[in-house]
């Protein structure tokens, strides 16, 4: 992964403890920054990625050629407007886009370090991205925003951070994983350990890789980021480039044909081990065990102001899981916003072109930063 | 802006933490928060209007009365406001008991079913209603419990429920209203605006 070299990189040389009680310094961030930080430095907003997402989340992706992951919200006269604001989006660690990953070469042996890599958490991802502020010397963020796994980084963000962020946008997320979801991700974890190339993680030195575990494992996934409605809109029963079928175990159906060109594409742009620990990272999550059961006292401290969102069709982070938020924060009187948009789009919604969403995003950040630049003056 | 609303912000103390609850648009709440009040939250339950207001930066969640009042902790806000929606409701006594425990004080607006063109409309055409103030048929009208003026103090003074401080619109005029010129104002008046308390 030459093309790697071109993302920019910052090397975190202070020591961060990990949840899993190892420690890690001298680690390479991958982030991209868009739009422009201003002389108060008043206007950056801080965007977390999903599982699969990296720190391309607008323009062209170098790496694969292809929109960013958030083009549709994200960029120049977008709800998350780059000629207003200054987005920082970073790969998590954990991540196969330059940040300290299982592929990142260890520089003791010049191979890999593959499963080696320690367990990671949400908690350590949001810690190690904390950096930026640093580095960028900003005091505090006009906004975190998120979904899905970039949610779960919202709510773990402010948690730790309850000064640092004026707004925090939680998308289609949950403050802990269900049985539901970590029972999906257990299933595409074990399609790549099943896969003989994956090798107990140490594939890449042997130059092989768990492609069809990979693949499955996404095809999987890919099913519960979509609702059974526009599957049915859009695949039915339609036959793929066939008039009947085959009486075979190729792709007669349109949807299977789909899946399994989504399965294809994604290992050419993602990594087995990553997708191992990424998945596990989410499943850890549970905000109100690191606060003895109360998801409330995970925010007691925060001075943001809330802006929860979800989708009717998400069938994976459903609307119930994200009130669960809004009413721990409601509890403590913080200052939250919320709403259900209506949508066939599954979980990918929050991707997708769905005006509502964008439209309410958008008018929302606009008209919040005037009230908090008042405030200010 | 509506009559009706000037009043409420006027029963409404400076500074206070304020609940709007079935906050449509948020032109109440929007009027608080310049005039009022920035601790002001509203719930709504249509996903269009909570987007609007999201939009303008009024922070509102989606929800309903019934359901998720019981969300907010007792006497986490200092007002909470209920303009005419309380007929509209399964169970409207849940209702005014939740907004009385969220709330150390409620105002409750209610558009009065004993208003003589209300009255008349029964009594001659023998038809349910229909005014200005409620225009819809029996067959669709989203009102499910309407009261009269006297009915509500019945209601209050049954329940234990202090009324701080009463009073009725008339032709988008103010009046007092008590219980001495209850037999009245429970005439002319089209709606009673009612600040409550537990």
């Amino acid at each position: 992964m030459n093309k790697l070299k071109q993302t920019k990189n910052i090397i975190i040389a202070k020591p961060q403890k990990l949840d899993c009680g190892k420690e890690i310094s001298n680690f390479p961030i991958s982030y991209e920054t868009y739009g422009t930080l201003n002389e108060k430095k008043d206007n950056a907003i801080l965007v977390f990625h999903a599982l699969t997402g990296d720190q391309f989340a607008s323009g062209k992706n170098p790496i694969t050629n292809k929109d960013g992951w958030w083009s549709y919200a994200l960029g120049p006269g977008k709800a998350i407007d780059t000629e207003k604001f200054f987005v920082i989006c970073a790969n998590v660690i954990g991540g196969c886009m330059g940040s300290y990953g299982p592929s990142t070469i260890d520089e003791e042996t010049g191979k890999p370090i593959g499963t080696n890599f320690p367990v990671i958490t949400i908690n350590d991802m949001v810690n190690a991205q904390y950096n930026l502020l640093e580095h960028f010397e900003i005091d505090k963020l006009y906004a975190v925003i998120g979904g899905s796994m970039g949610g779960m980084q919202v709510l773990q963000f402010v948690s730790n951070f309850p000064d640092k962020a004026h707004i925090a946008i939680p998308i289609a997320c949950t403050s802990s994983h269900s049985a539901q979801n970590i029972a999906f991700n257990e299933l595409g974890r074990q399609a790549i350990l099943a896969d003989t190339n994956w090798r107990n993680g140490f594939y890449e030195e042997n130059k092989i890789s768990p492609d069809k575990g990979l693949a499955v494992a996404r095809m999987a996934a890919h099913i519960t980021y979509l609702s059974k409605k526009g599957l049915q809109e859009k695949f039915g029963r339609k036959l793929q480039e066939r008039d009947d079928l085959k009486f075979s175990f190729d792709a007669d159906f349109q949807i299977e044909s789909y899946l399994r060109y989504q399965g294809s594409v994604f290992v050419d742009r993602f990594d087995a081990n990553s997708y191992l620990y990424i998945t596990r990272a989410m499943d850890y999550f549970d905000l109100s065990k690191q606060f003895n059961g109360s998801l409330s006292a995970a925010f007691s401290k925060t001075t943001s102001k809330f802006f929860v969102i979800s989708f009717t069709s998400d069938w994976l982070y459903p609307t119930a899981e994200n009130r669960e938020i809004v009413i721990a924060l409601n509890a403590i009187g913080a200052d939250v916003g919320f709403v259900e948009i209506e949508s066939d789009k599954g979980h990918d919604s929050f991707l997708l072109d769905v005006p509502d969403f964008l439209d309410t995003l958008g008018n929302y950040l606009k008209t919040n930063y005037k009230t908090v630049n008042e405030k200010r003056i | 802006m509506k009559k009706e609303f000037k009043v409420i912000s006027e029963l409404i103390l400076q500074n206070s933490k304020v609940l709007d609850v079935g906050c449509g648009d948020g032109e109440l709440m929007k009027f608080l928060r310049d005039n009022k009040t920035t601790k002001i939250r509203g719930l709504e339950i249509s996903k269009n209007r909570v987007q609007n207001c999201l939009s303008k930066g009024l922070t509102v969640i989606e929800g309903n009365a019934e359901n998720d009042l019981q969300q907010f902790p007792n006497n986490s806000f200092d007002f909470v406001i209920l303009s005419q929606t309380l007929q509209a409701f399964l169970d409207p006594e849940k209702v005014i008991s939740e907004l009385l425990r969220v709330g150390k004080k409620a105002i409750v607006t209610i558009p009065n079913f004993g208003y003589w063109k209300v009255r008349l409309n029964l009594l001659i055409k023998g038809t349910m209603p229909v005014t200005e103030n409620l225009p819809n048929e029996w067959y669709n009208t989203p009102n499910l419990h309407m009261c009269t003026l006297r009915d509500f103090f019945n209601f209050c003074s049954k329940r234990e429920i202090k009324i701080f401080k009463s009073l009725a619109l008339k032709n988008d005029k103010t009046l007092n209203l008590s219980a001495k010129n209850l037999a009245w104002r429970n005439l002319e008046s089209q709606l009673g605006i009612f600040l409550i308390e537990k």
